[in-house]
């Protein structure tokens, strides 16, 4: 642990820009999803090519596509901008399936309803889809983050920033303590931004109070019956 | 400067980039066409075989793990908030760090440079998604269905076998599909402490500074990938139990009655029935 | 015969029913009616385990059900519920020979009794291999009582059966059932909240309020002729007018009277033939009653 204390400084650096290096991805990735997924929502053509797309994005490793991508952009592999690009496709890669299921998912007579009293396409959106669609988007949002932060540990091997640092350094030099600081460190960010997201969603949200799901009758022969 | 020449700047480093990354492209693609470099230990039929074989070996020791739990867990509704909340906590670990964590671990204990830490955590890792997809998968099949099939005198074991497993099959391949290309992911990143695996050429590119080994080593991977999920996607396609249409699961509302699918045309004839 | 003695059943804090008292005759339609709440689908589902009583006892002929395996049990009961229950990824005749196959049966025998069994509820033979999901709900609902006569059960459980499917197709199954018990003399315990369906379908006719109180039982006529309160007068509509009849003073076909109720709507006409007023039979299903004692 004295090793913890002789290099916090270091530390709190690297988990400084861990934090900008997954922050920006998990911010613009969700902003960016949000009119994607509302086009997808509504065009089967658009669902089918973003789909398809990103899904296809998703599924190439990500040592891969941080290595590609500085080819592909023209920047050189050192540059932050490649492992925040390739971090912000994840992001949107990741939210596009739920977003889209999320507006899709905005029952049809809430919004003809709406529609009938006179609101806009673009104004039922911001009114009745965005915020029925809420509380899903923000539980695939902190799914997301989470990954995020951990997904970019990895970039560490193309030497980038962040608390990856900790361990290709401490395998080199072989030293457990900095791993399992880097493991523990990279938690509590995730933490931290979860605990953010959270917060976040109950400010904007209040009316949102978590559902217990409860089963039928039919579950097993003896189960608890809630009378319908 | 003149916003022209500006425009022409711009349009030129695009020109150049693009001429840029193809060359890097064209070369790797001449690499991995080139028969000499699949041969020997180091050559791409090796590692490829090394990355399958510790993804399959991986995959299949998660299936033991996870299947039969999340099996249980569905089919008997218990462990479920349990089992979300670790996986939850679980995802929040960082894949590399672990790795890297248990294969310093496993070298203290001797191992040396075996494969076993890595197998290890690879397992680990598979068995939330295939979980996931077995519990998921049991829990969609509709209630009343279940009901039934005790109701007429299904033994339980004979209602996950029979009913419960064959209609869960889709999500369970699903969970599949989602564990397979983490463990192929994470391989990849295991070439950085193993010797074997795709993942070699990325990381000998990145430190030797050979961009173009390392974009083989990516087009490699990724197509593998792509490959081996597309072969899930399509067995995925092919297990859906036949009669059964896509999202013709249950539908609960708050009373917990399943919504009824509208019946067709009314029958109104005395005779055996033949259309709706 | 059935018999239910002082059976309660309590969830949590929530009395589904309280010391419900029933003797279910044997070769008989017995109908349990009322109101969500009333406690009738768990009443049913005691009858083959799917639920078990807090207290009291459940005999089948004589024998307390409490001591028969569930499965063993079940698979001698035919059980048909709402939404047919039936496997989806299965075909038609296999869905029927279920649970012959499950007790043993050899397949092609299993199946061609499915498919005479087809034909008892009036099922074409050609629907045979498809899937649950190609057939219209009244289908379904057929193969559903199908799977249900496969064991030749003596007790066959109806819980709304027909609840989901229209007006018309529910006539026509209405009426299967009625057929079919006549065939096989089998003790059917239906459930529904439907007091038509009651009349038209039971020889007995339990109404049901919470809990499981019997607040009336009897014949659909001695029912309707004198219901015991305002409750039972309310839930079957004598008070409403539409089942007080008078006969019109404008004139039908020739002899023939016509019936208007409370309200002035047609419902009816009488036989007059030669201006004599012919006469039904006593019992409006004009079922065969059986001589045998229980």
């Amino acid at each position: 642990m004295t090793w913890l204390w002789n290099n916090l400084g270091l530390i709190l650096g690297l988990t400084a820009d861990h934090a900008r290096l997954s922050g920006i991805p998990i911010l613009v990735g969700f902003a960016a999803s949000i009119p994607l997924g509302w086009f997808a929502s509504r065009s089967r053509v658009a669902r089918a090519i973003l789909l398809t797309g990103f899904g296809i994005l998703y599924t190439i490793p990500s040592l891969a596509l941080f290595v590609v991508l500085p080819v592909i952009l023209g920047t050189k592999i050192l540059d932050e901008t490649n492992v925040v690009v390739a971090l912000t496709i994840y992001a949107i890669a990741m939210m596009l399936r739920g977003t889209i299921d999320a507006f899709g998912s905005v029952s049809g007579d809430v919004l003809e309803s709406a529609r009938a009293q006179g609101f806009s396409s673009v104004s039922r959106f911001w009114t009745v889809q965005f915020p029925l669609a809420g509380p899903v988007l923000l539980a695939n949002l902190r799914v997301v983050s989470v990954s995020t932060v951990s997904l970019l540990s990895v970039a560490a091997l193309i030497g980038s920033g962040g608390l990856g640092y900790l361990f290709t350094n401490g395998y080199q030099q072989y030293f457990l303590d900095e791993i399992v600081i880097g493991i523990v460190f990279t938690v509590l960010l995730a933490l931290v931004f979860d605990t953010v997201l959270v917060i976040v969603g109950r400010i904007l949200m209040p009316w949102n109070r978590p559902k217990v799901v409860r089963t039928s009758a039919l579950r097993t022969p003896q189960r608890d019956w809630v009378g319908a | 400067m003149s916003p022209l020449d500006g425009i022409e700047n711009f349009l030129r480093s695009l020109v150049a980039s693009f001429l840029n990354a193809l060359e890097f492209f064209l070369k790797a693609f001449a690499f991995i066409f080139d028969p000499t470099n699949w041969a020997g230990d180091a050559g791409i039929g090796a590692r490829l075989l090394a990355h399958l074989g510790i993804t399959v070996l991986s995959i299949l020791i998660a299936i033991v793990l996870a299947v039969p739990l999340g099996l249980l867990i569905g089919h008997t509704g218990r462990g479920r908030s349990a089992v979300i909340a670790i996986t939850g906590a679980a995802r929040a670990l960082p894949t590399f760090g672990v790795l890297i964590l248990f294969v310093l671990i496993g070298i203290n204990f001797g191992a040396g440079l075996s494969l076993t830490p890595v197998i290890a955590v690879l397992a680990v890792l598979a068995v939330p998604p295939l979980l996931a997809g077995a519990y998921s998968g049991v829990e969609a099949v509709d209630r009343e269905t279940v009901d039934s099939a005790r109701a007429i005198g299904m033994t339980e074991w004979q209602i996950l076998t029979r009913v419960e497993l064959p209609l869960a099959l889709p999500l369970l391949i699903g969970g599949l599909r989602s564990a397979t290309l983490q463990v192929i992911a994470t391989a990849t990143i295991a070439a950085y402490v193993a010797q074997g695996g795709l993942g070699r050429y990325l990381i000998e590119g990145i430190q030797l500074r050979d961009y173009t080994r390392a974009v083989v080593g990516a087009i490699l991977v990724a197509a593998l990938a792509l490959i081996v999920d597309g072969v899930l996607a399509v067995v995925q396609k092919l297990v859906a139990p036949r009669g059964v249409s896509r999202g013709a699961t249950r539908t609960t509302s708050s009373t917990g009655m399943t919504a009824r699918r509208p019946t067709r045309s009314p029958d109104a004839t005395r005779t055996p029935v033949t259309e709706g | 015969m059935i018999e239910f003695r002082g059976v309660s059943k309590r969830f949590g804090d929530d009395v589904a029913v309280d010391d419900f008292s029933l003797v279910i005759p044997p070769r008989q339609v017995t109908v349990l009616v009322g109101s969500s709440g009333s406690g009738k689908t768990t009443l049913l589902r005691m009858i083959n385990r799917m639920v078990d009583p807090t207290s009291g006892v459940v005999e089948i002929d004589g024998v307390d059900v409490q001591t028969v395996a569930p499965v063993a049990l079940r698979r001698g009961i035919g059980y048909v519920m709402q939404s047919s229950g039936l496997l989806p990824h299965r075909r038609v005749v296999d869905n029927i020979s279920t649970v012959p196959r499950l007790t043993g049966v050899p397949r092609e025998k299993a199946r061609a009794r499915a498919l005479e069994l087809m034909d008892v509820v009036g099922l074409d033979r050609a629907l045979a291999q498809r899937f649950p999901i190609e057939l219209s709900g009244g289908q379904q609902q057929r193969v559903g009582v199908a799977r249900a006569l496969a064991v030749d059960p003596n007790i066959l459980l109806m819980d709304e059966p027909f609840g989901a499917v229209d007006p018309i197709v529910r006539s026509d199954l209405q009426q299967e059932v009625l057929r079919i018990q006549r065939e096989t003399e089998t003790t059917i315990v239906f459930v529904t909240h439907d007091i038509d369906e009651a009349f038209l379908l039971g020889d007995q006719v339990v109404i049901l309020a919470q809990g499981g109180r019997i607040v009336q039982k009897g014949t659909p006529e001695e029912i309707l002729a004198h219901p015991a309160d305002d409750f039972v007068a309310s839930f079957v509509g004598s008070d409403r007018g539409k089942r007080r009849l008078t006969v019109s003073t404008r004139t039908g076909q020739g002899d023939d009277r016509v019936l208007v109720d409370a309200g002035g709507y047609p419902v009816g006409v009488i036989e007059a033939p030669g201006g004599k007023l012919a006469i039904g039979d006593a019992s409006p299903k004009a079922r065969s009653i059986s001589n045998k004692t229980d």
